[in-house]
């Protein structure tokens, strides 16, 4: 703890001047709540944010630099897993989608609903472990637990799909590692009925709880017109009553052939844009992405996976942006080709990284337990913050 | 509006900034303006009722090799459901370019990412520093005639 050279202010009111001088408080690198190492540099008067700093980096592996360094495109796809590494599927998928439109490929229709699948199930993980971590932020254990048990299901799916649990590298351009294997449909038929009636039980636990209610509900709340102009995005910027999702708004793969509905935050316990409908969005897409998986699944056409993976990837000199939805929100890749084997230039945004540098907008003025609230509520992961 | 409409539309307000471009590009069309003005066309591309980029998706460094490095603009429209990409460059020895801080504030870390790598300065920013590398490391990584340090803080770089 430090005290900042600043002028003490006088507070009117008591029949003489009170004095109050702001003190800056370290809150990380090493701190539970901050969900990795981050540090929240926080000015506060008494309990009252006036302002958070937040310090980055400390996670930072080099990895723009990284893809500039491999032997070719593919050598890239474990780095893209390694990013945002509880969503890995995500990851890949908007890197193979930028690939492929650099070289022009078309992936067989097999191959795009598989995708699909596995990208709405690393939805359905990272949404649980948003929640789970965001319950025990704020003081409830359970949850977490209950949580932890249902992605285990899916990541089960995963496992006997490609091999891995958590980073995957199954996604490569043009198609896919492994096909699914047998009775893969009856598992994810299996695992969509267990599912619903869980995402009931969660509201029963967490999200209708009154104490969970009182922390989050009017805390941290972010406009729609300053969510736009920091170009936050996901369910932050949904949270904020903004109907934007790339998978209708500028739908890639075939997304647009799914019914599905994009749920917005509409301050039913408190006012729009607050941490309750951050959280709340995040409960109601889930139910969505189950939604989206069992269409995929009846569609499912027969085909080969890997007919349109290139024996030699040389894309010609241009430069692409492509951006996906991801469960944080808008994953762009900015890929530029010099006609070599080798990218000349990979530029992630990352959601997380644009979504945290809203934190000081939803902070300032709030109590200082209330930041943990906040923190949690935008779901960041530092492995892609810092890349 | 189509990106030919966008060209004509910012060459007839700027003129002279507009240096160059490419409507047709696969896949993204591209103008190239000069990095001075670049604040004030970015203020325009927001505000007016016909372009309303209201959301700027990306920001990146680049370095194009033999000291010449460059700023890249993604703007999207959620209103009138267009995008445009604007590029810039400089050179490595006068590597300034305007700020768009106050145009769109997601500029803020992306230009602060762009200055920690690449070394580009952004005029007009309120808070110009380092943002993933240490505040004392020297050199800009992703320069591409970047060389590793042997030694950080006494430290040896393991390789």
């Amino acid at each position: 703890m430090e005290e900042t050279m600043t002028e003490p202010r006088k507070v009117a009111g008591f029949g003489r001047d009170l004095k109050s001088e702001e003190m800056v408080i370290s809150m990380g690198p090493q701190h539970p709540s901050t969900h990795g190492v981050l540090r929240l540099e926080l000015v506060v008067d008494g309990e009252i944010v006036v302002d958070v700093i937040p310090h980055i980096g400390y996670l930072h592996r080099c990895f723009e630099k990284h893809c500039e360094h491999m032997t070719n495109y593919q050598q890239v796809i474990p780095y893209a897993d390694r990013m945002d590494y509880v969503a890995a599927m995500s990851n890949e998928f908007g890197y193979v989608v930028a690939c492929e439109k650099l070289l022009k490929i078309r992936v067989p229709e097999r191959v795009e609903y598989i995708r699909v699948i596995m990208a709405e199930f690393s939805r359905i993980v990272s949404h649980l472990i948003a929640i789970g971590t965001y319950g025990m932020d704020i003081g409830a254990f359970t949850p977490f637990l209950y949580c932890m048990r249902d992605r285990e299901r899916v990541l089960d799916i995963f496992e006997q799909t490609c091999g891995a649990r958590l980073l995957y590298n199954y996604m490569w351009i043009g198609g896919l590692s492994h096909d699914v294997p047998p009775g893969f449909t009856e598992k994810v038929k299996d695992f969509c009925k267990y599912f619903r009636p869980k995402i009931k039980e969660l509201n029963d636990l967490l999200s209708y709880n009154k104490i969970f209610i009182k922390r989050t509900a009017n805390v941290g709340v972010l406009p729609a017109d300053v969510a736009l102009n920091y170009a936050v995005s996901g369910p932050v910027l949904r949270g904020s009553g903004v109907r934007w999702d790339l998978r209708k708004n500028d739908p890639y793969s075939v997304y647009d052939r799914f019914d599905f509905e994009i749920p917005v935050g509409q301050g039913l316990k408190g006012t729009v844009g607050d941490c309750w409908d951050r959280y709340m969005v995040r409960v109601h897409e889930m139910e969505q992405s189950v939604r989206i998986i069992e269409q995929a699944v009846d569609m499912l056409p027969a085909g080969d996976i890997a007919s349109a993976i290139p024996k030699r990837i040389r894309p010609d000199a241009a430069d692409v942006y492509v951006r996906t939805e991801t469960p944080k929100g808008e994953l762009g890749y900015y890929i530029v080709s010099d006609g070599t084997a080798t990218p000349f230039r990979v530029k992630v945004k990352s959601p997380c990284f644009v979504n945290l540098s809203a934190l000081p907008a939803m902070c300032r003025g709030a109590m200082i337990a209330d930041i943990v609230a906040v923190l949690g509520s935008i779901d960041i992961v530092l492995g892609e913050v810092d890349r | 509006m189509t990106p030919q409409q966008i060209l004509e539309s910012l060459k007839s307000r700027f003129g002279e900034a507009v240096l160059d471009a490419k409507v047709d590009a696969f896949p993204d069309p591209w103008i190239r303006v000069a990095p001075a003005t670049l604040r004030e066309i970015c203020l325009y591309l927001r505000d007016d009722g016909e372009m309303l980029f209201d959301v700027l998706m990306c920001l990146s460094g680049m370095d194009y090799r033999g000291g010449k490095l460059g700023v890249v603009y993604h703007c999207d429209s959620t209103v009138n459901h267009h995008r445009i990409v604007l590029k810039t460059e400089v050179t490595d020895a006068e590597p300034r370019v305007a700020s768009v801080e106050s145009v769109w504030k997601t500029a803020n870390w992306h230009e602060r990412e762009a200055f920690d790598l690449y070394g580009i300065v952004f005029d007009g920013h309120p808070d110009l520093r380092r943002i993933l590398m240490p505040d004392d490391w020297s050199g800009f990584p992703l320069r591409k005639d970047y060389q590793v340090p042997e030694f950080y803080n006494g430290m040896k770089v393991p390789y």
